[in-house]
C-alpha cells in the first residue's frame, strides 16, 4: 500500500518535472528557430525592399520604405539571370546524370565484385576524395584548354562528373547492406553480373539513387570557384558565379546590387529548398547511413 | 623444380603456415616468373613483346590482336608526333630553354617576336605523356599475359605423351584416372584438382613428372610443377589420392602435360594419370561475354576511373611537381621560363629566417589556426547539433516536423547564398551593427590576434553546420534501444546523466568515421572562410613576411590566395598543397582502415 502511494507520488513528480523540462525545451527551440530563420527572413525582406539597402545610415525599416518586385525586375532586365538559370539547369541535369551513373557503377564494382586491385583502389580513391579539388584547378584549366573546352558548359559538366567516382563511399555502404541471397539465386539460374546489376540491385536501391541524384543535382548550383576559373564569358555563368560577381565584383562593402542579389538568391534558394524539402526523407537516409558506415 | 621458397604463394584455403614475404619480395618473384614465362614462351609470344597483337593473330584471335596492334600504332604515333618531345624535356631535366624575345630580322629589317618555350605547357604535356606511357605499359602487360595464357594451351596441344605411357593410359582411362583440365581452369584461375589412382600395390612408388613423391605425411606444398603445387598425397585402400592446386599467383610456364604414375616397388607401372590441358584459346565472343559477367568490374570502373585520371590524378601530380620548380610571378610563361629547383621551396617554408622572411613562423601560425578552427568547427556542430536533435526527438515534444524543417531550411539554401548574406549582415555597416547600434568589425577587427573575427566565423559556421548534425543524428538516435532509457530513468538518472552515460558514448562510437570526415572537411573548409572573411583581416605579422597569409586564413585559403594574387607564387602554394594532402590523407586512411564497416564488409549481407 505504502509502496503504491510513493510510486504514484514519484510518477506525479516525474510528470511535473517533465512539464518543466518540456517547457524549457520549447523555449530553447523557439529562440533558436527564430535565430535560424532570421537571416533567411532578412534575405526575403531585402529581396522585396525597393528602397536601396545602401547609404551612409542604413536602416532596417527606413521611413520611406517601399516594398515590391522592383528587384526582380532589375534582376531580369539588368543581368543575364535567366540565361544563368538556363545554364545551371543544363549543367546540373547533365552532370547529375553522369555523376549518378558513375557512382552507382563504381559502388557496385566495389561492393559486389572481388578483384585484386579492389582494396588498394578503394584506399587511393578515399584519399583522393579528401583532397580539395580546386587546388589543382589551374592544371585542370589547362587540360581543358588543350582539349579546346574552356569557356564552355561541357567543360563544367566534365569537371563536375569527372571526380564523381570519389564519392562512392555512401553508396557502396548501402549496397553492402543489401541482402545477397537474391543475387545468388539469380546467378545460380544463370544470370550474368550485368543482369544482376540492372534487374536486382538497381531496383532495390531507390533511396540511395534519389540521394545521389539530389546531391549531385544541387552541387552545380552552389559552386562558384570552378566556374570562376573555367568560364570568363558572362553569358556562360551559372547562377552561383553570376550572383557572386554581382556583389563581389567591386570590393566595396555594400553595392546597390545587394537587393538584386537577394532577389536572385531568393529564387535560387526557393527552388533548391523546395526540391530539398520534398526529398528530405531520402537525404536523411543517405546522410545517416553514410555517417554510420 | 622444387621451389620451397614459394610457400607464401599458397592459396589461403590450405591451412599452411604462411611464411611472411614482403610486398617487394613478392613483386620481385612475380616479375621473375613473368620474364621466365616469356623466355620459355613460344616464338610468337616473343614477337608480341615488340609487335603487340601478333601472338593473338597467330592464334586466330583476330579482333583482339587487331585491337592490341591498333593501340601500339596509336601510341607510337602519339609519341613521335607529340608526347616524345615533352617526355624528352622531362627526362633531360629542363622545362624549356628558349625564352620568347624580339629577334632582329635582317631581310625585313624589323624586330620580330619569336615565341619561346612555355614551361607550363611543357610540364603539363610531359605529365600527360607520362600517363599515356604508363597506360600503354599496362596494355602491353595485358597483351603479354594473354600470350602467356595462350602459350600454355598451345604447348600442350603440340606435345604428345610418350608411347609407353599411352598404353597404360588407355588401360586406366576407364577407371577415371585420366584427367583433363580445361585450359581456362588451369591457366586463368586458381583451381583444385583431385586425382584418384587405383591399383596401387603395397610399398608402391608414386611419381609425378618423374619425381618420386613419398606417401603419407609429406610436407604439403613443397612439390611444385611450375604453377602446380602438390598439396597432399594420401594412400587409399587400393590406390592414392593426389591433390593439386593451380597457383594463380605464379605466371611460370605450366609444365604440362604432367604424367603421374604409380609403380610397384620393383618399378612396374600399374596406374597412371595424364594431365593435359584441353580446349582452345578463348574466342573474342567468349572474352567479351566475360566482361559482363566475371569481369564486369572492368567495364564498370573504366570510364569513372578515366575521368578521375584526367580531372583529378593528372592535375594533382602536376601540382605536386610544381612544388619542385620556381614557378612564380617572376617566372610566369609565356615570356619567362621556369625550371626545377629541387627542395628549395620546402626549404623556404620550413626554415627560419631564409630570405629575410620568417615563413616557418607564418606557416606554423596558419597551421595552428587551421587545427583550432577544425576542432572548434567540428565539435561545436557535433555537440550542439546532437543536443538539439535530442530535444526535438524527446518524447512529448510536439510539432517535431516544424522544428526540424526550421533548421533544415538552412541546409537547403545554397551555402554561398547564406554565407554571402552573413558577410553583408556582419559587415561594419551591416544590419547587425545597425540594430545593435554598435560599430564592431565582426569580420575585420584585427586587434587581439583577430579574436572577434575568429569567434564570429565559428559561430556562423554553427548556424550552417548544426542542421546537418540534427539530420544525421535523428536517424541514429532512434536506434538506441528505448529500454536503455527506461532502465536508466528507473535508476533515477537525470537527463544529463542519461546523455553523458548512454547517448554520448553510443553516438561517439557509431559516428566516429563521420567525425573524422567532418574534421578533415573542416581543415579544408574553403567556402566558409573565403566567403565570410576572405581569410582576412590583414594581419601585419603574417602578411608582412611576404607570405600573404592573413589572420583567419586556413591552409587552403592561403594556398588559393597565393595562386590568385597579383603576384602569384604557385611553387609555394604547391608546397602547402602537399602539406594539406599529407594531413588529410593520413587522417582519412587511419580512420577508414580502422572503421568497423571496412573490417566487417561482409557482415552486412
Amino acid at each position: 500500500m505504502e509502496n503504491k502511494v510513493s510510486m504514484k507520488e514519484k510518477l506525479l513528480g516525474q510528470k511535473a518535472r517533465n512539464i518543466y523540462a518540456n517547457t524549457a525545451i520549447y523555449i530553447v527551440l523557439a529562440v533558436l528557430g527564430v535565430l535560424w530563420i532570421l537571416p533567411i527572413a532578412y534575405l526575403l525582406y531585402t529581396a522585396f525592399r525597393v528602397t536601396p539597402a545602401t547609404g551612409i545610415i542604413l536602416q532596417l525599416f527606413p521611413d520611406d520604405l517601399e516594398l515590391g518586385f522592383g528587384n526582380f525586375g532589375r534582376l531580369f532586365s539588368d543581368t543575364m539571370f535567366l540565361r544563368w538559370m538556363g545554364n545551371t539547369i543544363l549543367v546540373a541535369i547533365c552532370s547529375c546524370a553522369l555523376t549518378t551513373m558513375f557512382i552507382l557503377m563504381v559502388s557496385y564494382a566495389f561492393s559486389r565484385m572481388r578483384f585484386k586491385m579492389r582494396k588498394p583502389l578503394m584506399n587511393v580513391m578515399l584519399v583522393l576524395g579528401m583532397f580539395p579539388g580546386f587546388m589543382s584547378m589551374i592544371a585542370v584549366y589547362f587540360i581543358l584548354k588543350a582539349m579546346g573546352l574552356t569557356n564552355s558548359l561541357l567543360a563544367l559538366i566534365l569537371v563536375y562528373s569527372g571526380g564523381a567516382a570519389l564519392s562512392y563511399y555512401i553508396c557502396k555502404g548501402f549496397f553492402d547492406t543489401l541482402p545477397r541471397s537474391l543475387e545468388e539465386a539469380a546467378i545460380l539460374d544463370g544470370a550474368s553480373q550485368w543482369t544482376v546489376f540492372w534487374r536486382i540491385t538497381l531496383p532495390l536501391s531507390k533511396p540511395i539513387i534519389v540521394y545521389t541524384v539530389l546531391t549531385s543535382f544541387i552541387s552545380p548550383w552552389c559552386d562558384f570557384i570552378f566556374v570562376n576559373t573555367i568560364i570568363n564569358d558572362a553569358e556562360k555563368y551559372t547562377v552561383a558565379l553570376g550572383l557572386y560577381r554581382l556583389i563581389n565584383a567591386e570590393k566595396s562593402s555594400f553595392s546597390e546590387n545587394f537587393t538584386v542579389f537577394c532577389a536572385g538568391a531568393t529564387i535560387v534558394g526557393g527552388l533548391i529548398t523546395a526540391l530539398f524539402l520534398s526529398m528530405q526523407k531520402y537525404y536523411v537516409e543517405g546522410v545517416s547511413s553514410g555517417a554510420v558506415k | 623444380m622444387n621451389n620451397s621458397e614459394n610457400l607464401s604463394a599458397a592459396p589461403a584455403e590450405e591451412s599452411v603456415a604462411e611464411k611472411p614475404a614482403g610486398a617487394f619480395t613478392r613483386l620481385g618473384r612475380r616479375i621473375k616468373a613473368f620474364v621466365l614465362a616469356i623466355v620459355h614462351g613460344s616464338a610468337v609470344t616473343k614477337v608480341s613483346c615488340l609487335v603487340m597483337g601478333t601472338g593473338q593473330i597467330a592464334r586466330k584471335q583476330y579482333v583482339k590482336g587487331a585491337l592490341y596492334f591498333l593501340v601500339e600504332v596509336l601510341f607510337i604515333l602519339y609519341m613521335v608526333f607529340f608526347g616524345g618531345t615533352y617526355l624528352g624535356h622531362l627526362f633531360a631535366g629542363d622545362l624549356g630553354t628558349k625564352v620568347g624575345a624580339d629577334v632582329w630580322n635582317e631581310a625585313l629589317g624589323v624586330y620580330e617576336y619569336t615565341s619561346g618555350d612555355n614551361s607550363f605547357l611543357i610540364l603539363l604535356y610531359a605529365v600527360v605523356s607520362l600517363f599515356v606511357l604508363l597506360l600503354f605499359l599496362a596494355v602491353w602487360y595485358m597483351n603479354m599475359r594473354c600470350n602467356i595464357a595462350n602459350d600454355s594451351t598451345r604447348n600442350i596441344a603440340a606435345k604428345k605423351p610418350p608411347q609407353e605411357y599411352l598404353e597404360i593410359l588407355a588401360s586406366t582411362k576407364e577407371s577415371g584416372s585420366s584427367i583433363l583440365l580445361s585450359s581456362r581452369a588451369v591457366s586463368v584461375q586458381g583451381g583444385r584438382v583431385r586425382l584418384t589412382l587405383k591399383g596401387i600395390p603395397e610399398n608402391g612408388v608414386l611419381e609425378i613428372g618423374k619425381i618420386p613423391i613419398p606417401f603419407g605425411d609429406i610436407e604439403p606444398n613443397v612439390t611444385r610443377f611450375g604453377p602446380l603445387l602438390v598439396t597432399s598425397v594420401e594412400s587409399t585402400e587400393d590406390g592414392a589420392t593426389v591433390d593439386l592446386w593451380r597457383d594463380e599467383n605464379v605466371y611460370a610456364p605450366i609444365y604440362l602435360p604432367l604424367e603421374i604414375y604409380l609403380r610397384t616397388a620393383e618399378g612396374t607401372p600399374v596406374a597412371a594419370a595424364y594431365m593435359r590441358e584441353c580446349g582452345s584459346v578463348p574466342t573474342f565472343k567468349k572474352d567479351a561475354a566475360e566482361l559482363i559477367n566475371k569481369k564486369f568490374y572492368v567495364p564498370l570502373l573504366v570510364v569513372p576511373l578515366l575521368g578521375l585520371l584526367v580531372f583529378t590524378v593528372m592535375p594533382l601530380i602536376f601540382m605536386i611537381l610544381i612544388a619542385f620548380t620556381n614557378y612564380d610571378y617572376e617566372h610566369t610563361p609565356p615570356g619567362a621560363l621556369f625550371g626545377w629547383v629541387g627542395f628549395s621551396n620546402f626549404a623556404k617554408i620550413f626554415s627560419i629566417g631564409s630570405g629575410g622572411a620568417d615563413f616557418l613562423l607564418v606557416f606554423l601560425r596558419v597551421l595552428a589556426w587551421t587545427f583550432i578552427w577544425a576542432i572548434f568547427a567540428t565539435f561545436t556542430n557535433y555537440f550542439f547539433g546532437m543536443i538539439l536533435a535530442l530535444m526535438i526527438n524527446k518524447k512529448g515534444i510536439r510539432f517535431k516536423m516544424l522544428w526540424r524543417t526550421l533548421f533544415v531550411i538552412a541546409i537547403a539554401v545554397p551555402q554561398f547564398v547564406t554565407l554571402l548574406l552573413m558577410q553583408k549582415i556582419l559587415d561594419g555597416d551591416g544590419i547587425l551593427n545597425v540594430i545593435l547600434g554598435t560599430k564592431i568589425l565582426w569580420l575585420g577587427d584585427s586587434s587581439n590576434w583577430a579574436i572577434i573575427p575568429r569567434i564570429t566565423i565559428i559561430v556562423v559556421n554553427m548556424w550552417i553546420g548544426i542542421p546537418y548534425t540534427i539530420l544525421m543524428c535523428t536517424g541514429i538516435l532512434m536506434n538506441i534501444p528505448s529500454e536503455m532509457y527506461e532502465a536508466a530513468k528507473l535508476d533515477g538518472a537525470g537527463p544529463f546523466q542519461i546523455f553523458r552515460k548512454i547517448v554520448l558514448p553510443y553516438m561517439l562510437q557509431v559516428t566516429a568515421p563521420y567525425l573524422i570526415t567532418q574534421f578533415v572537411g573542416n581543415i579544408n573548409n574553403f567556402n566558409v572562410i573565403w566567403l565570410l572573411s576572405g581569410g582576412g583581416p590583414v594581419d601585419n605579422i603574417n602578411y608582412g613576411a611576404g607570405s600573404k597569409a592573413q589572420a583567419t586564413d586556413l591552409l587552403v585559403t592561403w594556398l588559393y590566395r597565393l595562386t590568385t594574387d597579383v603576384n602569384p607564387q604557385y611553387n609555394l602554394a604547391s608546397v602547402i598543397g602537399i602539406v594539406i594532402f599529407i594531413i588529410s590523407a593520413a587522417l582519412s586512411l587511419i580512420t577508414f582502415n580502422r572503421s568497423k564497416s571496412n573490417k566487417n564488409e561482409e557482415d552486412y549481407q
